[in-house]
């Protein structure tokens, strides 16, 4: 979609997130020079295109105790791994899931789950359990529990208002 | 936090309506007042609780790339390889995990181009291979937390 300046205007105003106010719109609005039912188009047609992947809130999942994060990685024969990647999909612990190309001789794994949780052994515990459900094609399994968080910010996208930081 | 910011948390992490008074729609539903949930919602995001408030945008998309890579850093390095990747914008998130791949990053850029550019600066400043892991497929992104 042909993003015109007005619509990378409105996308770098939202870097800040959307103003906690009664009417969100109209104030984001006030700052562009756009009425209210304006911005509520535009928005509407971004979610409509697909450009805006969701609207909502994003946690700090450390502050509501989600400590024992784990990215969880198999290796699973080529010709299986889409089969087993539908079937984690379907779990209702795996956050995410993707298929990302194998770094041999060094990286084995072809794909690519995360857990979300408060503890480390819930993690462990439920890797077990996917090892069973898939047992016949897992070849490898490794746990990489995250230790640090260094960064974790909106990436930046459209024209950043005047003077004004990334929240 | 209490239970009405649990339940807040919650009903926001599913979305947010383009209604002209989005916050009062939240609050019939959870049998708020409006003013109390702008609060709420207010208060959980100046506490850091709430990082983000509003739409995120799907980067390719909007034109832009995303891409997940790993480096494999030697541990008595660390800290330097930390600052020197964490100091570019387009990383998005960073993370430290134990394995001899020890860091996880994500590059936000604005064209497909600016990763590759991305790469090339983080390979020069740290001086290890950045191993790209782009997406081939995705079966499934659900990414929420019970508050």
């Amino acid at each position: 979609m042909e993003l015109n300046e007005t619509d990378r205007r409105l996308i770098g105003a939202l870097r800040r997130g959307l103003p906690l106010v009664e009417h969100p719109y109209a104030a984001l609005g006030a700052e562009l020079g756009l009425d209210e039912g304006a911005v509520i188009a535009r928005l509407q047609r971004f979610m409509e295109r697909g450009l805006i992947s969701r609207f909502g809130v994003v946690v700090d999942h450390a502050a509501l105790g989600f400590d024992g994060n784990a990215m969880v990685v198999w290796d699973i024969p080529d010709a299986d791994v889409e089969g087993v990647g539908r079937m984690f999909a379907g779990l209702s612990w795996v956050s995410l899931c993707y298929r990302r190309p194998r770094r041999l001789p060094h990286w084995r794994y072809n794909l690519f789950t995360m857990i979300h949780a408060r503890q480390r052994a819930f993690v462990e515990d439920r890797v077990g359990v996917m090892t069973v459900l898939a047992d016949s094609v897992v070849q490898a399994s490794a746990i990489l529990h995250t230790t640090r968080r260094f960064k974790q910010t909106a990436a930046c996208y459209g024209t950043a208002p005047a003077a004004a930081g990334e929240a | 936090m209490d239970g009405t910011d649990r339940r807040l948390i919650d009903r926001l992490q599913d979305g947010f309506p383009l209604d002209d008074r989005p916050f009062q729609a939240i609050a019939a539903e959870l049998g708020l007042d409006e003013d109390d949930v702008i609060l709420r919602v207010r208060r959980l995001r100046e506490t850091g609780v709430l990082t983000r408030f509003g739409p995120l945008f799907h980067a390719e998309r909007m034109g832009g790339a995303l891409l997940l890579a790993a480096l494999k850093v030697p541990p008595e390095d660390f800290e330097r390889v930390a600052a020197e990747v964490n100091a570019l914008p387009q990383v998005a998130h960073n993370y430290a995990r134990d394995h001899a791949f020890n860091m996880w990053f994500v590059l936000a850029t604005e064209t497909p181009e600016g990763i590759s550019d991305a790469i090339a600066e983080i390979e020069r400043r740290t001086g290890l291979t950045v191993h790209p892991m782009p997406k081939l497929a995705e079966y499934f992104v659900g990414l929420r937390f019970a508050a």
